[in-house]
């Protein structure tokens, strides 16, 4: 194919009570039809109760050569992450 | 009442037979890789029910055939599907537009099948209605995109709901075995689905900005056996391995 259809992201919920979670990509000409090859690509194996499709080219996304700026800075927080509390020793799975 | 039954179970199950391998036969040459997976998804549908079918046709039929031997083991002039089904992949307009030929009759059909005084067959029916309503959709789907897309892919779209129009007046032609059914309270009366079926395909195809077409002038025959020349390759390929090493398992 000279000129490909725009690509979409696939989002699939595997059940009632859990998150869309990002399956993959696929190319298709329109919503309906990236939501009728989802379906096909992705959920014929019972893996899903709802799909979301969004156009690849609608997503913004952070530059990995930004990584320093955006990240770094929070490696040597330790004291955002709430481990210095004592916990009582009946309170287990913390 | 037996044979009948039988003739009547074959009728239904051919047709979804050959248009399984028809579309099983686009497996890794789909135009895209999604089209790819959709239409063999279709495929493996119908082969799916064609197993439901081919089940309870050997148990009536009681010998000692399978429902391995009576898919695969017949002869030409023994299957009963429609003319329809049996035309070839070819394009892909020519692949959607029998489909959306062929999905509009089948849901209608199956729709009523339900109510069949026969309780396998009508459990049958329930199960697929399902899987033939998603087909409806994606066929239909696609005639309307291919009729608004490009000049060329309305030209195919339309040069392929033409030359398959010929095949469409079958669908509601009966045998014996139909009208025998039908008394029985088991078949579908197929004459009852024909005015839906055309007003059903003349509103798609005028989303789809295609012109209907006129021709009057229809082709019969696939139902009593008589079918056109592309039913014997498709058979050659479908029957082959088991014609080149007979009783063959894996």
């Amino acid at each position: 194919m000279k000129k490909n259809w725009p690509l979409w992201e696939v989002f699939v919920r595997s059940k009632n009570g859990l998150e869309h979670r990002h399956f993959g990509s696929l190319h298709a000409a329109d919503a309906e039809m990236a939501l009728e090859n989802a379906r096909d690509v992705y959920t014929r194996r019972n893996e899903g109760v709802s799909i979301w499709v969004v156009e690849s080219k609608n997503i913004t996304a952070s530059n990995p050569s930004n990584n320093g700026e955006l990240f770094e800075p929070a490696q040597d927080k330790v004291y955002r992450h709430p481990t210095f509390y004592k916990l009582p020793d009946e309170i287990k799975h913390m | 009442m037996k044979n009948n039954l039988y003739n009547y179970i074959l009728g239904i199950a051919d047709n979804s037979l050959i248009l399984g391998q028809r579309l099983g036969q686009l497996c890794g040459h789909g135009p895209s890789l999604e089209t790819d997976i959709a239409c063999t998804n279709i495929s493996l549908d119908l082969f799916g029910q064609v197993r439901s079918y081919f089940q309870y046709a050997a148990k009536i039929a009681g010998d000692q055939r399978t429902e391995d031997d009576i898919a695969m083991l017949r002869k030409e002039r023994d299957y009963k599907n429609v003319l329809l089904v049996e035309q070839p992949n070819t394009n892909f307009a020519f692949t959607i537009g029998r489909q959306f030929l062929f999905d509009v009759y089948h849901l209608a059909f199956l729709t009523e099948l339900q109510n069949s005084n026969d309780f396998t067959l009508s459990v049958i029916a329930k199960k697929c209605v399902k899987e033939v309503s998603y087909h409806l959709r994606f066929s239909s789907d696609w005639v309307k995109r291919l009729g608004n897309g490009t000049s060329v892919s309305k030209e195919k779209m339309q040069e392929a709901i033409s030359d398959l129009w010929t095949y469409t007046d079958e669908l509601f032609y009966q045998t014996n075995a139909d009208k025998e059914m039908v008394f029985e309270g088991v078949g579908v009366d197929v004459t009852k689905l024909k005015n839906n079926y055309y007003s059903h395909i003349n509103k798609i195809l005028l989303e789809a900005t295609l012109e209907i077409p006129e021709s009057k002038w229809f082709q019969t025959g696939g139902k009593e056996g008589i079918h056109t020349e592309h039913l014997g390759y498709l058979l050659s390929d479908l029957q082959y391995m088991q014609r080149t090493y007979p009783n063959m398992e894996w």
